[in-house]
């Protein structure tokens, strides 16, 4: 397997969608690749940071706040 | 948020059917809870697609007003989740055609980048690299960093990675074919990785770099 042929895999990889064979491929070639193996780490840990962090909160007021404007409308049937 | 996740699986309805039914039969306070339980992914939805906090704050309102409006034709054969992402995503992009006034603002845009196709930083990250950073310095190298991402792309990574939808869910949501949305999140996760790898690269120690002024 080469590097652009484990790339074209890469999602597929990281989202469990492989064949147990394929998987046995991916694994080998990542056993000799370290390029391969930094891209399969960072890409996965740039997926888990964007998860796992809030980047754009919707303060407690602010949602109470378009929750009543909401529920409002919602009651006079909008 | 605590749901209870149905053990059956696919066998137990959604527990959203159950709450849509409710406010179809006239309890407005089951829809209540309906908001209350999606109101944030909305809002971060329409955040990453206007990057702008008062047109989330729009966005959000009106697409749980319509969403409230269209109920009846709320078919239940797509989630009520799904659903809903859908009339926020076209609303927010609704809300950037009005901003933009006479440029065309599209999802199915064919893309025109090889950025981020071809990985080219090979450096390896430091361990836990985000914890290098304050909450708040992160946060905005999140921002800045995903910002910078072509529309399209940007959409669905945010639908398939950070809000979780499936990729034929990211497909119907969208309109776009399962090709489409796989080919844009490899090229999406791509990117940011790259884009992210300069401030998360494992930093050289200083007595290693003998080589280095
Ligand atoms: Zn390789």
């Amino acid at each position: 397997m080469t590097c652009t042929e484990f790339l074209a895999l890469l999602d597929d990889l990281i989202d469990d969608a492989v064949t147990a064979e394929t998987r046995a491929e991916l694994q080998q070639h990542l056993g000799r690749c370290g390029h391969c193996e930094v891209i399969l780490n960072t890409t996965r840990k740039t997926i888990e940071i964007y998860r796992s962090h809030e980047i754009y909160d919707l303060p407690a007021g602010l949602r109470e706040r378009l929750h009543a404007a909401i529920m409002a409308r919602c009651k006079k049937g909008c | 948020m605590s749901t209870i996740q149905p053990i059956a699986g696919e066998l137990e309805p959604h527990p959203d059917v159950a709450l849509v039914d409710r406010v179809r039969a006239g309890d407005v306070s089951a829809y209540d809870t309906l908001v209350r339980k999606y109101d944030r992914q909305i809002f971060r939805i329409a955040q990453h697609i206007t990057q702008n906090r008062e047109d989330a704050e729009d966005v959000m309102q009106d697409a749980f007003l319509k969403a409230y409006q269209k109920l009846g034709q709320f078919q239940g054969n797509s989630k009520f989740y799904t659903w809903l992402v859908r009339i926020a995503v076209n609303e927010s992009l609704m809300r950037l055609r009005k901003r933009r006034t006479g440029k065309m603002v599209s999802i199915d845009e064919d893309v025109e980048t090889e950025e981020g196709s071809v990985p080219r930083d090979l450096a390896d990250w430091a361990p836990d690299p985000e914890q290098n950073y304050k909450q708040a310095e992160l946060a905005e190298i999140l921002r800045k960093t995903i910002q910078g991402l072509p529309q399209g792309f940007r959409i669905v990574f945010v639908l398939r990675d950070v809000e979780g939808l499936s990729t034929e869910e990211t497909a119907e949501t969208l309109g776009l074919s399962i090709p489409a949305v796989k080919s844009r999140l490899l090229r999406a996760r791509l990117q940011l990785r790259e884009r992210l790898s300069r401030y998360f690269r494992r930093k050289k120690v200083p007595g290693e770099a003998r080589n280095e002024k």
